[in-house]
């Protein structure tokens, strides 16, 4: 039994594929973007192409790469596997390993959510953390999985139309599956500078665990997290 | 217990981060063309090994077909090159029985098929059209075409050029199209023949057709797009 005052002793709490799959995704999602955004702005629209109602006048060249249509295409086709792959591995080995109870948003987080984020946005009291993860981390980290999912599906659906036409009747054909392609990006994009946030805010021992697995000065104690 | 936060311990954790290294690569600017090269034909890879010669392409009803007038135009250069209609016929060469120039009356001769299907631009944007023709699979019979053949590859009125992989040429929906709306092809959509391929992106579907080449080995010049940096395969 750990004395309650001395430090919390380190706990491993990033196995070594989700911390590989978190940082290939990352590079992956940071390209994927950035080319998209170039592939966007080839039709930037989502109706017709006769009359064309373009939603914007050019994506900026600054933040796109590629150079042209052609580019950017070879990026994307290039590191959609290299996201897929990161995000298939992760999958398979938070579910085989247990380890995706920490992450996955239950019913048991609801009222957990309105807490944490009063302690963040309103300065708030801080609830007291109970495990690897508070509720409102689950439900940010939950939702981002499940958009990484939606973009892997629609952009399989935008790509092979034909072959996986069936596939694509569930997210609305081709024109569905653009729409909500670029929709799920956004949502990807709103996660990340929260996520950066707080990460800063958390300082090296946070950001460490990402590299090394282990966690210096956990705020909970080893073997109370839920796993 | 070892200290799991010894320095040992966390250098051979990051160490097993070292995979990563593998992504550097592409920063690197005398490797990023040929990584990326390798990307595209990794996936054009997939994308035959995915595709099936038996699954058709979705097609549509006469009311979801766009107006004509909405069917957009797309060239690269002219819209309308130089064409003698009169002598024209499609020079027909390569791994074939029947070498020759087919005249559109002998294309115009096979069965006819039309449909409303889906035409998607390599831009994004698609439109669904009409579209009447001779099954290129029956062309390829005409001509005695090796069916062992990988590639057909075909030469246009304005310079373009265009191949095909021989599982979407017999895919039952691809077309020598002579028919747009239930009209001769117009010379802006690529009279007198285009090729048109539901399960591939506008860009290999090439106007304006002179010649067609039945082949194992594709030429240095394979793809006007495709050279270029497009996808080869193109496929949908």
């Amino acid at each position: 039994m750990t004395p309650t005052h001395t430090p919390a002793r380190p706990v491993y709490e990033h196995p070594w594929a989700v911390r590989l799959c978190h940082w290939t995704n990352a590079v992956a999602v940071t390209v994927l973007t950035l080319s998209g955004l170039k592939i966007f702005n080839a039709f930037p629209s989502f109706g017709s192409k006769i009359p064309e109602r373009d939603l914007i006048e050019a994506v900026p060249q600054a933040i796109t790469i590629g150079g042209w249509l052609g580019g950017a295409l070879q990026w994307h086709f290039t590191f959609m596997w290299v996201f897929a792959a990161g995000g298939v591995v992760y999958v398979i080995s938070q579910i085989v390993s247990g380890h995706y109870r920490t992450v996955v948003f239950t019913k048991r987080d609801i009222a957990g959510v309105w807490p944490m984020a009063r302690h963040y946005f309103l300065f708030g009291p801080k609830p007291p953390a109970t495990g690897q993860y508070n509720p409102l981390q689950k439900l940010a980290y939950s939702t981002a999985i499940g958009l990484g999912a939606l973009l892997l599906l629609t952009g399989i659906v935008m790509y092979k139309p034909t072959q996986m036409s069936t596939l694509g009747l569930v997210v609305g054909g081709y024109h569905g599956a653009r729409l909500v392609h670029f929709l799920s990006m956004c949502g990807l994009l709103a996660f990340v500078p929260g996520h950066l946030v707080m990460v800063a805010l958390h300082g090296w021992d946070n950001f460490a665990s990402m590299l090394t697995g282990w966690k210096r000065h956990p705020e909970y104690a080893p073997g109370q997290e839920t796993r | 217990m070892n200290d799991p936060l010894h320095p040992r311990v966390t250098r051979r954790e990051l160490l097993k981060l070292s995979p990563l290294l593998l992504l550097g690569g592409f920063a690197v600017p005398a490797w990023q063309e040929r990584l990326l090269n390798a990307g595209v034909a990794w996936s054009d890879g997939a994308s035959a090994a995915l595709f099936r010669g038996g699954h058709r392409a979705p097609v549509f009803r006469d009311a979801d077909v766009v107006p004509f007038e909405r069917f957009p135009y797309n060239g690269y250069d002219v819209l309308e090159p130089a064409i003698d209609f009169d002598g024209w016929a499609l020079s027909v060469g390569g791994a074939v029985k029947r070498a020759g120039r087919y005249s559109l009356d002998q294309i115009r001769a096979l069965p006819k098929i039309t449909q409303n299907t889906r035409h998607i631009c390599v831009e994004g944007w698609d439109a669904i059209g009409r579209f009447g023709g001779a099954s290129l699979r029956d062309f390829l019979d005409l001509v005695g075409a090796d069916p062992r053949a990988r590639f057909i590859t075909v030469t246009c009125a304005d310079d373009y050029y265009e191949s095909l992989d021989m599982e979407t040429a017999r895919q039952p929906q691809s077309l020598l199209c002579y028919e747009m709306y239930d009209r001769p092809l117009d010379r802006g959509h690529g009279a007198p023949l285009r090729l048109q391929l539901p399960t591939k992106l506008g860009y290999k579907q090439a106007k304006y057709l002179l010649t067609m080449n039945v082949t194992d080995v594709l030429p240095g010049k394979k793809s006007y797009w495709g050279d270029q940096g497009y996808s080869w395969y193109g496929g949908l």
